[in-house]
């Protein structure tokens, strides 16, 4: 009787073992479905086509910048300075952009095709990445501070440019954020074009195996002949880009350029990082999941809006439920 | 010195070329001289503890060998051939595996992911993209632990999850895998149990029997006279001896290793 007793507890255990890694794996995806669920419930307006292409596309640069954020978060990095990259690469592409009838023209005469402030907004965050890289790796400077310094410089150097906004866009430059194909608004295929380009990187590429490698063991890496200073640049670059190319989603999206675009996008991006599984202490961490950790902080901000939830308490809410998030991750780890 | 002298013997094991000599080799850090004038040789299937207290020089001299640091005097021979290393990269290419005491796996992957860690092996999808070859990752590295006489259930599993003994043994596959000429293990049982040291010690046994040698660097005399068929004990950067196993026991290694008798 107690051998049976004893055989029944360990299959007992056996399957909530199962459960857990189940939830372990999917139970963010089960949450978003939950609020899915209760927004179409509470909300008329919630469930429609209009509303859930409307969150996709609200959350796509932010996503962009997200994805970056992830991989630098594996390394067991961190990048602060997204939101000042994003909006030094639009005030600079704008300028490029502009119609010459424009009141806030830039540059009276200048007309070049939409191909030179894409490379410019991609080449200047990507530069801004390499110099993240490069003083985490080479000057051994700790990812918080060096990217809190991109902060402050991106943002600073984005209002030495245009202190007002850059505006009456291009329509080839503006169709990068309100244009669409086959009925997709164009910023979502940018997002899910490049989540699919990164998760098979990370997971298929020695690059991306490697990015997990240094966030779990830095030293065995290094040991094992990973060139880990050429990964940490060529992660912050990755950031960097995606930054850039954020950029460019935001400001033909609002057909302006503002220097004083994407504050504060970086902090709901590593929280979407961070919510999607991302461990914050590095080694861990998938596109996939950060995309789910994306829509839900979109579904929360939709759906509350739409529910007449003031502002205030929808940042209660998010901050409350990134916390809840880490502590999760970290009962997990143990 | 006379101690050094007497102790100094041949081991019968050993033949034919030494795999790996070291001539006359010093390594200084400014004033301190860590490795003073140290010459040995390591023959196929042999296996040599590297005894002394802290601060002997002992892991100096092995990273001399692993590639970590450069002798500032002296050579070192692979085979007959004078080898320079500039990064441990370069001693592993020449067959070189060195255990780390940290074991240095990364924790959050699984065991064939660090097998193939920066040798990654690749294959074309489609004929166009190169990709890694996970699939190949995992039957290699299924034979290489089956080769070991290891089992590990779930080598999808990351590291963290497996037990100190199962941890240590991935280590040594992964040496053994890329057909290493000569394993190096520092501390290979520091912060193991006993039944897991006792299988660190098995696999050490299947690595002489495949006729890899295996410098075993240790405090553990139970590790020692487990494994090694000689030791070479090291005090104050100085070989101060050369002994096989089976010649001493555990009081004459701690009074070379103190240098006890010289007062």
């Amino acid at each position: 009787m107690a051998l049976k007793a004893t055989g029944e507890t360990r299959d007992k255990n056996q399957q909530w073992g199962r459960v857990n890694a189940f939830l372990g794996k999917y139970g963010i995806v089960l949450i978003l479905l939950a609020m899915i669920l209760a927004f179409s419930l509470l909300s008329e307006g919630f469930f429609t086509a209009r509303n859930i292409f409307n969150i996709i596309r609200q959350i796509s640069f932010m996503g962009l910048i997200a994805i970056g954020v992830t991989m630098v978060i594996i390394t067991g990095g961190i990048d602060l300075g997204s939101g000042s990259v994003l909006a030094l690469t639009a005030v600079l592409a704008t300028s490029l952009a502009q119609i010459q009838t424009s009141a806030t023209l830039k540059y009276p005469g200048l007309e070049v095709p939409v191909i030179v402030p894409i490379v410019v907004a991609l080449g200047v965050g990507a530069l801004t990445g390499v110099i993240n890289g490069s003083l985490i790796a080479k000057f051994k400077i700790p990812p918080f501070i060096a990217t809190l310094g991109m902060m402050t410089v991106a943002r600073g150097f984005a209002l030495i440019y245009s202190n007002k906004p850059l505006s009456q866009l291009t329509p080839e430059y503006n169709f990068i954020g309100q244009g669409a194909l086959f009925g997709i608004p164009f910023p979502v295929i940018l997002l899910i074009l490049v989540a699919v380009v990164i998760h098979v990187m990370l997971n298929n590429t020695p690059f991306g195996r490697y990015i997990y490698a240094l966030g779990g063991n830095e030293q065995a890496a290094r040991i094992s002949g990973v060139n880990t200073d050429r990964v940490k640049i060529g992660v912050y670059t990755l950031a960097g880009l995606l930054s850039g190319l954020a950029g460019l989603v935001v400001s033909s999206r609002v057909g302006s350029g503002q220097p004083g675009q994407g504050m504060g996008i970086e902090l709901d991006a590593i929280a979407a990082a961070v919510i999607g599984g991302t461990s914050l202490s590095g080694g861990i961490g998938t596109i996939w999941g950060t995309i789910v950790g994306a829509l839900i902080i979109g579904v929360l901000d939709n759906g509350l809006i739409l529910l007449n939830v003031d502002q205030y308490w929808i940042t209660i809410v998010k901050g409350t439920i990134i916390v809840v998030a880490v502590i999760i991750d970290q009962r997990k780890n143990r | 010195m006379t101690a050094t002298t007497e102790l100094t013997s041949v081991n019968p094991a050993a033949q034919g070329q030494p795999i790996i000599r070291l001539t006359n080799v010093t390594k200084r850090f400014g004033g301190l001289t860590a490795v003073s004038d140290v010459s040995m040789e390591i023959y196929p299937g042999e296996v040599v503890a590297l005894a002394g207290d802290n601060g002997a020089g002992k892991s100096t001299l092995i990273k001399m060998i692993s590639g970590v640091y450069k002798p500032d005097e002296g050579h070192i021979y692979l085979a007959d051939r004078e080898i320079t290393m500039a990064s441990p990269m370069e001693a592993r290419s020449l067959g070189i595996e060195t255990i780390y005491q940290d074991l240095a796996l990364c924790e959050n992957l699984d065991a064939t992911v660090n097998i193939f860690l920066g040798r990654e092996p690749m294959k074309r999808m489609f004929g166009v993209f190169k990709q890694v070859d996970r699939r190949h990752m995992l039957t290699e590295s299924k034979t290489v632990l089956d080769r070991l006489d290891i089992t590990i259930p779930n080598l999808r599993r990351p590291i963290r999850q497996m037990s100190g003994g199962q941890r240590q043994a991935v280590a040594i596959a992964r040496a053994v895998y890329w057909n290493a000429k000569l394993v190096i293990m520092d501390e290979p049982t520091a912060a193991l149990g006993v039944p897991e040291q006792r299988k660190v010690h098995e696999l050490v046994k299947t690595l002489k029997s495949q006729r890899v040698p295996v410098i075993i660097i240790s405090h553990n005399l139970q590790d020692i006279f487990a494994v090694a068929d000689r030791i070479i004990v090291m005090r104050r950067g100085q070989k101060v001896g050369d002994v096989m196993a089976s010649e001493v026991d555990g009081d004459d290694l701690v009074g070379l290793m103190v240098g006890a008798g010289e007062a």
